[in-house]
């Protein structure tokens, strides 16, 4: 590149620089007060919308000088909705669980009165002298945030907050760069594709760099199917940018001319911010032609996914871009080679373009020291299921599933026991807490019978039935299947058969044997990531867990209770209490009565097995129990 | 053909004119066409694969491939229960359970008042706050039967409150 063509670059991004940072200086320090609201979905479900209107009508009504604004994503999840108040003299504050009623005695107590509010922080953003701060909490010793840093701390819909935290910077960096080198970069890092297999990015690129044949696509794969994971999910809506800004890079580096941002129509927050984000990366030139005044053109089109897990694999996404159902094709030859079109195609997972920012801004040796010993940097992880803080977490390569569930999640609620964890989801496995030791890395998952997949943990406490839970993840691989490849169109669908019929207490010791049988010949006779893992969870649970099914064939009992057709609810009358009418009323289906003692007897032929009336007797009676086989329930007076 | 195709037909040609007759957009359209209409009915369908030059069997190919096109009308108010896997261990298939009964249809039906539309999803992504079913686009955190009845009340009580202002 010549240099006055350089410097054209670096003035045209001074000047979008120095204006966001002194919007920026002057929405932190006008001397006037900053409401950040978090409003990812997770915050919306969990009623952040009601939240921020409540705090705009109270600022608009006591008028005050006071700005709110949206922000995504945290990954304290389990504390949604969460907001943040920045007021001069006071550390910037985080707020939990913040109902309508508690935001306005926030304006009231807080904004206008001198009164923190301490009774609903959860924690401070910076170290002071009187409220503990995320960085004092114990989780913080384990957690690294690299791609999560912005989320939750800037608005996503504007480019100037991303532009403000250092956002764009590496693009500038690299448009001076010869693509080889940055290439070199990448492969230096050692970074691993984020997607679930692990393919070093560097070559990738390398790969696609090298491949004849024009125009070249670079694809982002946002098609996150995987139930139980989110991280994907929570970058698009909370910094949409690093994505994108990765993209520019990688097309830089690649040679591609055209983009494509493939996201989930099931997110349609995410999808309209990424519009957002797209629309004003283009108006200040950092997408579209000659970005920055360079010779370099790339833009990128959002093209949203129907609803097809398999389109979550590569070659099935390209198809699916190009307007056909997406089944998968056979590699070779790889996207890189000849992908779109038929054309050289780089398509990376969201987190693995989110990296590339970091890595040139930080350089490869910083990425590099991070993590194990073939997997660098850092993994995301979505925490869900049975532990207290469900939400996101990025902690180094080489963490332990212990500390990740246990120090990260603080361990499972409700004073349960830790049965099993669910990782990689559909197509990972579950490991059982001999497995908690195990460092988080691409190669030791993939060992024990896991995957880190896309980064999804679910816990399962001793409520948790591992039959059910095969049953349940095959049930989902059966249905996206695309039918292309007999195993596993016909296979998975013998296999769940049968499992449906164990968790009915129908099944068939042989049937044990059939499915690792089965398992192995549809691993072998799929084309596809799909096809290829579907089996895991039975094989996984069957290595782990084979006691389990043993008691579902032998007994008819679900040694977790959860087996529906193999439970039954019963009230001990002992421990009913007489005056208590609790179960009663919240029962759906009026299955419960009071028979002439005012003792209440549960309805057999009518329980739908709904668990509502087990969730409604009062702590203190604790009078509703399950049995396993319902047989052993005794008769009702 | 009835008043309503020829409507189905008039929006589909509308929608058609934003677009290039270019295969990859086929999917594109279709998301636009269900949107505007609720579902993808056969003569729309027919006007596309018009449009794009190509068989009607490929269109029908693709709307039956994704689990997001639907080929019934939808009902007023849809209800997707989430059977992601944190939703479904926290209970999505008793709320399921719930719905079903509730309404008295299976999932993927609507009620015959069009009134409600019952499907399930893969996963929202809001895994924290399961058991999770999304009524009108909106998640709702902890769905469980008792709250499937009370989200049904509200409807009805909007529904007699409207009705009320009518008169």
């Amino acid at each position: 590149m010549k240099v006055d063509e350089l410097s054209t670059i670096t003035a045209a991004f001074q000047g979008i620089k120095e204006r966001a940072e002194s919007r920026w200086q002057k929405l932190w320090h006008s001397g006037q007060p900053v409401i950040l609201v978090g409003t990812a979905t997770c915050g919306r479900a969990a009623g952040s919308l009601e939240v921020l209107q409540t705090l705009r009508d109270e600022v608009k009504k006591q008028s005050l000088e006071c700005q709110v604004i949206e922000v995504g994503c945290m990954g304290y999840c389990y504390t949604e909705p969460i907001v943040i108040i920045s007021k001069p003299g006071y550390p910037s504050i985080a707020y939990g669980h913040v109902n309508p009623v508690i935001a306005e005695r926030l304006i009231k107590e807080f904004i206008l009165g001198d009164n923190p509010c301490l009774e609903f922080v959860i924690g401070a953003l910076e170290k002071n002298e009187f409220v503990p701060s995320f960085s004092e909490f114990p989780r913080a010793e384990y957690e690294q945030k690299i791609i999560l840093k912005n989320c939750g701390y800037i608005d996503p819909e504007q480019i100037d907050h991303f532009i403000a935290s250092g956002g764009y910077e590496a693009l500038v960096k690299v448009l001076g760069m010869p693509p080889e080198e940055i290439i070199d970069e990448v492969k230096k890092s050692e970074l691993r594709g984020r997607g679930g297999a692990g393919f070093p990015t560097g070559e990738k690129w390398e790969i696609c760099r090298h491949s004849r044949g024009r125009p070249k696509y670079v694809i982002c794969n946002g098609d996150e199917g995987d139930p139980g994971a989110f991280m994907d999910r929570t970058i698009l809506e909370s910094d949409p940018h690093s994505v994108l800004e990765g993209m520019v890079i990688a097309a830089y580096a690649v040679g591609a001319r055209y983009g494509y941002i493939y996201v989930r129509a099931e997110y349609p927050l995410a999808v309209y911010r990424v519009q957002v984000a797209l629309r004003q990366a283009r108006e200040l030139k950092l997408l579209g032609k000659n970005i920055l005044g360079s010779n370099f053109s790339f833009d990128i089109e959002l093209f949203q996914g129907s609803g097809a897990f398999v389109c979550g694999e590569e070659t099935s996404l390209i198809t699916s871009i190009e307007g056909n159902p997406g089944i998968p094709h056979h590699r070779p030859p790889y996207p890189a080679v000849s992908g779109l079109y038929g054309k050289p195609t780089l398509i990376n997972n969201v987190k693995t373009l989110t990296y590339i920012r970091h890595i040139i801004e930080n350089g490869a040796k910083w990425f590099a020291a991070i993590g194990t010993e073939g997997s660098k940097g850092t993994a995301v992880f979505a925490l869900a299921g049975k532990v207290v803080n469900t939400g996101l977490t990025e902690v180094p390569m080489g963490t332990t599933l212990r500390q990740v569930i246990f120090d990260v999640g603080s361990g499972i609620p409700g004073g349960k026991c830790f049965k099993a964890v669910q990782i990689g989801g559909p197509s990972g496995g579950c490991l059982p807490e001999s497995a908690l030791y195990l460092p988080i890395d691409f190669d030791s998952l993939s060992k024990a019978g896991a995957m880190m997949g896309s980064g999804g943990i679910v816990v399962l406490d001793e409520d948790d039935c591992m039959v059910e839970m095969a049953h349940y993840f095959l049930e989902f691989t059966q249905w996206e299947s695309c039918g292309q490849c007999t195993f596993c169109r016909l296979g998975t669908k013998q296999m769940l058969e049968a499992l449906g019929e164990i968790t009915k207490g129908k099944g068939k010791i042989e049937d044990i044997d059939m499915l690792a049988e089965l398992a192995e010949d549809i691993k072998a006779g799929s084309l596809c990531g799909l096809g290829k893992t579907a089996p895991n969870s039975v094989l996984s649970t069957l290595r782990y867990f084979r006691d389990e099914y043993e008691a579902h064939v032998k007994e008819g009992r679900c040694p977790a209770l959860m087996c529906q057709e193999l439970i039954a609810y019963y009230i001990l009358p002992k421990k009913c209490e007489r005056s208590c009418d609790a179960c009663v009323g919240t029962c759906t289906v009026e299955a419960i009565s009071p028979n002439k003692d005012r003792i209440k007897v549960i309805d057999k032929e009518k329980c739908v097995k709904c668990n509502t009336c087990l969730v409604a007797c009062p702590l203190q009676y604790n009078a509703i129990v399950k049995f396993s086989p319902p047989d052993q329930v005794p008769a009702s007076r | 053909m009835t008043k309503e195709q020829v409507n189905h037909i008039q929006e589909t040609r509308r929608i058609l004119k934003q677009f290039s007759r270019k295969r990859g957009n086929l999917i594109p359209i279709l998301q636009e066409v269900q949107g505007k209409l609720g579902y993808l009915p056969r003569e729309a369908m027919l006007v596309i694969a018009g449009f794009l030059g190509i068989p009607a069997i490929d269109v029908y190919g693709v709307v039956t491939f994704y689990n997001q096109f639907r080929l019934n009308p939808p009902g007023k108010h849809s209800i997707r229960v989430c059977l992601g896997t944190a939703c479904h261990m926290k209970g999505g298939y008793i709320a399921l359970d719930a719905w079903k009964r509730r309404l008295d249809i299976d999932s993927g039906e609507t009620t015959p008042d069009r009134e409600f539309d019952l499907d399930t999803v893969a996963c929202v992504g809001c895994c924290t706050m399961a058991p999770v079913t999304v009524v009108d686009d909106k998640p709702q955190a902890q769905v469980e039967p008792t709250k499937v009845d009370g989200i049904l009340l509200s409807f009805e009580l909007e529904k007699e409150k409207a009705s009320k202002e009518n008169l």
